[in-house]
C-alpha cells in the first residue's frame, strides 16, 4: 500500500536524467555516423556537404517540430506532408498573382494553421482518432492540391524571396538562424511555459490532465494548429528553396518527419520527449540519407530505410523505457 | 436481446441504413446527373473495377476488427503486383507469378502482425514503416521503370470469363464466400471478434492472442498477393506506384461499411457495400469528368463524415 502511493505522489526521480542518457545516446550516435561517413567518404566533411546536411536537416525539423507536439499528446499528425504542398501551391501562386513575397508567406503560414485547426477540430469536437482524421485529411489536402495545380508546375520568385530558402548570412544558410530560433521557440514554449507543460501532462494522462482543471480541447486544438503552422512554414522554406511548387512535393515529407520525431525519443504514447530531441533526431535521419547518397546509393532506397529506421525507434524507444520501469 | 448479451456481435438492423442509404444516395445522384451511368456496360465497369478493392477491404475489416490498422497494404499490392509480373515474366507461367505474389504480400502480413503482436508498436506506425519498406523495394526491384510484356495468361485473368461473369467478379465471389465463413462460422472468425472485444477472455481461454493476430495481419497480406495479380493483369504491366494509396479507399470502405475503429466490431456485408460506394462514387465522378485529384479528395470526405457519424453513435 505505501509503496503504491509513494509511487503515485512522487514521480520516479531518475526520469530527467533517463532522458539526459537518451539524448546522450542520440547525440553519440550522430557522432558514430558521422565518423562512419568521414571515413567512408572524402567528400563528407567539407563545408559544402556539412552546410547542405545542416539545411536539409533544417527542413526535415521545422515540419517534425510542430508534429513533436503533437505526438507529446500521444496523437499523430499524417498529414503534414500533404499540407506542406497545398500550402506551397497556394503560397506560390499569392507570390505570382500579387508579386509581394510578404503576402505569400502569411497565406503560407495562415493555409497551413487553416488546415492543423480543421485536424484539431476532428479530433476534439468530433472525437475521431488522430491518426484516422489526419489520414484522411492527408487524401483530401492531396486531391485538393492537384486539382488546383492541375498539372501545372509554378516557377520563378523573386530574387528577394529566394533567399530565404537558398541565401547565406555570414556563411551559414539562412534556414540554419530559422532552426536555431525556432529550436530555442519550441524547447522554451514545451519546457519553461505553462501551456507547454500541460501538453505534456494531457499526454501522460488525459483523464488526469482534465480532472486537474486543464482545458484540454484547447490545448489539443492549439497543438494541432502549431503542426500545421509549422508545416506552412516548411512549404515557404520549400518553395523559396526549389524556386518552384507542384503538387508532388509533400508526398516523400511525411515519413522522415515522423521518422525524426521517434529517433528524437518522443514517446507515441505521449508525455515524454523533447523539441531538442527531435532536432537530433532530425540530424540523425539526415545523416544517414546524405551518407547513402554520398556513398552512391541510388534514391530509390530512401524509402526503404526510413521506414527500417522508423519502425527500429520506435521499437527500441518502447524496449529501453519498458527496461526502465 | 441476443446482442447485448453476446460480446460483439454486429448490429445488422442498426447498420444496414447508413451505408445502403450511401450507396442508393449515390447511385441516384449519378444516375440523374451522370449520362450514361445506368447502362449495363458500365455498371458491370464498377464492379470488376470494385474487384481489387474488395480484396483488400474484406481483411482490412479483419484487422480493423482487432483495433489495428493496416497502412501497408497499397504498397506491398503494388510490390507483389510487380513479383507477379516479374516472375510471370522470367518463367512464362501465371501460377508461378501468382506465387511469388502470395509469398511476398503473406511475408509482409506477418512482418506486420509481428511488429504489431510481439513489440507492440502501434499498428498505424508499425504499417506506416512497413508501408515505407513495400514502397522502397517496389521502387528497387524495378528500378522506378514499367515491368511490361506480361505474358497473355496473367492479362487473360481480367477479360477472361466464366459461365458468361468476368473472372474478377467470380473470384471476388468467392473471396467474399471464404471470408464471410471464416468469419460467422469458424472458431477462428470467433475469435477475431474476441481480438478486438475482449484479448483477455482469449488468453484465460488458453489461446494465443499474438499468434491469431499475427495469423489475421499475414491474410491481409495474402489478400494484396492475390490482388497484386489482378492488378497487374489490368494494367498489362507491373508498375512501381501502380497500387499506392488503395489502402486508403480500402479504409474508407469499412468506415463507410460500419465497421468500428474502437470497438471490435465488424459487417463484412457493410464492408462490401462500402467498397461499391466508393466505387460508384469514383466512377460517377469520373463520367461527369472530375479528375482523379477530387475523386481522392471526396473519398477523403466520405471517410471523415462516416467516422464523424461513428463516432455520434456510439455516444448514444
Amino acid at each position: 500500500m505505501t509503496d503504491i502511493t509513494k509511487g503515485a505522489i512522487a514521480p520516479p526521480r531518475s526520469f530527467l536524467s533517463q532522458d539526459a542518457v537518451q539524448l546522450f545516446y542520440r547525440l553519440l550516435a550522430a557522432f558514430l555516423i558521422c565518423a562512419v561517413l568521414a571515413v567512408l567518404s572524402d567528400s563528407f566533411l567539407t563545408l559544402g556537404n556539412i552546410l547542405n546536411v545542416l539545411r536539409q536537416a533544417s527542413l526535415t525539423f521545422f515540419i517534425a517540430s510542430g508534429l513533436t507536439l503533437v505526438v507529446l499528446t500521444a496523437g499523430l499528425d499524417l498529414s503534414v506532408g500533404a499540407n506542406v504542398a497545398l500550402s506551397a501551391c497556394i503560397a506560390g501562386t499569392v507570390i505570382h498573382t500579387t508579386g509581394s513575397p510578404a503576402l505569400g508567406i502569411l497565406t503560407g503560414l495562415a493555409c497551413g494553421g487553416l488546415v492543423g485547426l480543421i485536424n484539431g477540430v476532428m479530433v476534439t469536437a468530433l472525437r475521431i482518432p488522430s491518426f484516422i482524421a489526419t489520414y484522411g485529411m492527408l487524401w483530401v489536402l492531396n486531391g485538393l492540391t492537384y486539382w488546383y495545380m492541375a498539372g501545372e508546375t509554378l516557377h520563378g520568385f523573386p530574387a528577394g524571396f529566394r533567399q530565404i530558402g537558398s541565401g547565406y548570412l555570414f556563411g551559414l544558410p539562412i534556414p540554419v538562424y530559422l532552426l536555431l530560433v525556432f529550436l530555442g521557440i519550441g524547447t522554451f514554449f514545451a519546457q519553461r511555459t505553462v501551456w507547454g507543460q500541460e501538453i505534456y501532462a494531457i499526454g501522460a494522462n488525459p483523464v488526469a490532465a482534465r480532472l486537474s482543471g486543464i482545458p484540454v480541447a484547447r490545448r489539443l486544438l492549439l497543438v494541432y494548429a502549431v503542426s500545421g503552422t509549422m508545416a506552412g512554414l516548411a512549404s515557404i522554406i520549400f518553395l523559396s528553396r526549389l524556386n518552384s511548387a507542384e503538387a508532388d512535393i509533400g508526398e516523400s515529407l511525411t515519413l522522415p518527419a515522423i521518422a525524426a520525431v521517434l529517433i528524437g525519443g518522443t514517446s507515441l504514447f505521449g508525455g515524454v520527449g523533447t523539441v531538442f530531441g527531435t532536432f537530433i533526431g532530425a540530424l540523425i535521419l539526415t545523416l544517414v540519407l546524405n551518407g547513402m547518397n554520398l556513398l552512391s546509393v541510388s534514391a530509390n532506397w530512401q524509402p526503404l530505410v526510413t521506414g527500417i529506421i522508423v519502425i527500429l525507434a520506435v521499437w527500441l524507444d518502447m524496449k529501453t523505457r519498458r527496461r526502465a520501469q | 436481446m441476443r446482442e447485448a448479451a453476446v460480446i460483439s456481435q454486429p448490429n445488422p438492423l442498426q447498420r444496414i441504413p447508413g451505408v445502403a442509404i450511401v450507396l442508393v444516395l449515390l447511385i441516384a445522384l449519378f444516375s440523374a446527373i451522370a449520362p450514361g451511368f445506368l447502362s449495363v456496360a458500365n455498371l458491370s465497369n464498377v464492379l470488376v473495377q470494385s474487384t481489387i478493392l474488395l480484396m483488400l477491404a474484406l481483411p482490412m475489416t479483419l484487422i480493423i476488427m482487432t483495433e489495428g490498422l493496416d497502412l501497408s497494404m497499397g504498397a506491398v499490392l503494388t510490390l507483389t503486383s510487380l513479383c507477379v509480373a516479374i516472375v510471370s515474366l522470367a518463367t512464362k507461367s501465371m501460377l508461378l507469378g501468382l506465387g511469388a505474389g502470395l509469398l511476398v504480400g503473406t511475408a509482409f502480413g506477418v512482418a506486420n502482425g509481428w511488429l504489431v503482436a510481439i513489440t507492440g508498436i502501434p499498428p498505424f506506425v508499425a504499417t506506416l514503416g512497413t508501408l515505407g519498406m513495400a514502397q522502397g523495394l517496389s521502387l528497387i526491384v524495378s528500378d522506378g521503370q514499367s515491368v511490361v510484356g506480361i505474358p497473355h495468361s496473367v492479362r487473360d485473368i481480367y477479360s477472361a470469363t466464366l459461365l458468361g461473369i468476368p473472372v474478377p467478379i467470380v473470384m471476388a465471389l468467392v473471396t467474399y464466400a471464404v471470408f464471410h465463413g471464416l468469419l460467422y462460422h469458424t472458431r477462428f472468425g470467433t475469435y477475431i471478434f474476441a481480438l478486438g472485444g475482449n484479448r483477455e477472455a482469449l488468453r484465460y481461454a488458453g489461446l494465443s492472442p499474438n499468434k491469431l493476430l499475427i495469423a489475421v495481419y499475414a491474410i491481409g497480406g495474402a489478400m494484396a498477393g492475390i490482388a497484386g495479380l489482378l492488378m497487374t493483369a489490368r494494367m498489362n504491366s507491373g508498375h512501381p506506384t501502380a497500387g499506392l494509396g488503395l489502402e486508403f479507399d480500402a479504409i474508407a470502405a469499412v468506415a463507410v461499411g460500419g465497421t468500428s475503429f474502437e470497438r471490435g466490431n465488424g459487417w463484412l456485408l457493410g464492408t462490401l457495400l462500402g467498397v461499391l460506394s466508393v466505387g460508384v462514387l469514383r466512377n460517377g465522378l469520373n463520367l461527369i469528368s472530375l479528375p482523379s485529384s477530387v475523386q481522392v479528395a471526396s473519398v477523403g470526405v466520405l471517410v471523415i463524415l462516416a467516422l464523424f457519424l461513428d463516432g455520434l453513435r456510439s455516444r448514444t
